[in-house]
């Protein structure tokens, strides 16, 4: 038997008026493949809790925005001795992971696996946190760095900015650095 | 387990006010939810509301914002215009189906 209180009307809160919004910002500083996500992922979370959302690309993490790039970022096993291997719960060598075809297919597989859960690739991630609202910058220093034009990158991405300019964009954000 | 009183009938809500069986909502208890979240609802709010029960019934499982733009074709943009700030809690508030679990 199930007990079963009658309580009085509950309406969820969903904080549309709480008076301080709150905001994030995160700087995307990878440009490999699985550290790609882990920004993206929460950013896309916190625009779905309608949080303010700010990316700041900087160093690799500019091949996320660089279109020519955006597209293939890619995973290596080197230096990552937590690398799983489909069989058991093994897990891979170190000394077979700089092997050449090694990057090319644990990206393979990586990617097989996220696509598997329905994530989309990094480019549609990025098309549907600029959908939600969210921010996309590039840091000014890689930028030039790179020798990159504004053609280089992705539509999305709002401006390049610099050092100065990011911490007024990111002033009372709560930060993350990936 | 717990009931309350919506749109002059008892239903069985989460403790968040979110409803927990799927086959006691219909769209007259939608209007009301809806009314309840500040969110008036049109034509195009119906649709998207619609799509999440049938897609629920299907799927077993709440359609993530992601879902409801690439296959249900409501576009993410116009999902945060429908149903502002919060939209993958307050379809799901509405449509009276649980908050979805994926991430994306």
């Amino acid at each position: 038997m199930t007990m079963t209180d009658t309580a009085p009307a509950i309406v969820p809160n969903f904080g549309d008026e709480d008076e301080v919004d709150r905001k994030l910002v995160i700087i995307c500083s990878k440009g490999n493949l699985d550290m790609a996500y882990p920004g993206l992922i929460l950013a896309n979370a916190a625009l779905g809790e309608g949080i303010e959302t700010h990316l700041f690309f900087t160093f690799w993490g500019l091949d996320m925005v660089t279109k020519s790039r955006m597209n293939d970022l890619q995973f290596t096993p080197v230096g990552n001795t937590a690398m799983h291997l489909p069989i058991g719960d093994s897990r891979m060598p170190q000394f077979l992971t700089p092997f050449p075809g090694m990057v090319s297919m644990s990206t393979k597989m990586m990617k097989k696996q996220i696509a598997d859960l329905g994530v989309p690739e990094v480019p549609d991630m990025l098309e549907q946190i600029v959908a939600a609202g969210g921010h996309l910058w590039a840091c000014r220093m890689s930028y030039d760095m790179m020798k990159l034009t504004e053609d280089d990158l992705y539509d999305g991405v709002e401006a390049v900015i610099n050092a100065t300019d990011f911490m007024e964009k990111s002033e009372g954000g709560q930060l993350l650095f990936i | 387990m717990t009931t309350t009183t919506i749109a002059g009938r008892e239903v069985h809500v989460n403790d968040e006010g979110f409803l927990t069986e799927y086959d006691e909502w219909d769209e007259t208890l939608a209007a009301e939810l809806a009314q309840n979240i500040g969110v008036e609802m049109t034509d195009e709010h119906w649709a998207v509301i619609r799509f999440l029960r049938d897609d629920f019934k299907t799927q077993g499982e709440t359609a993530t914002t992601r879902r409801v733009d690439t296959v249900g074709g409501f576009p993410v943009k116009k999902q945060f215009v429908l149903f502002p700030k919060k939209p993958a809690k307050k379809m799901a508030y509405i449509a009276g189906l649980p908050k979805p679990h994926g991430c994306v």
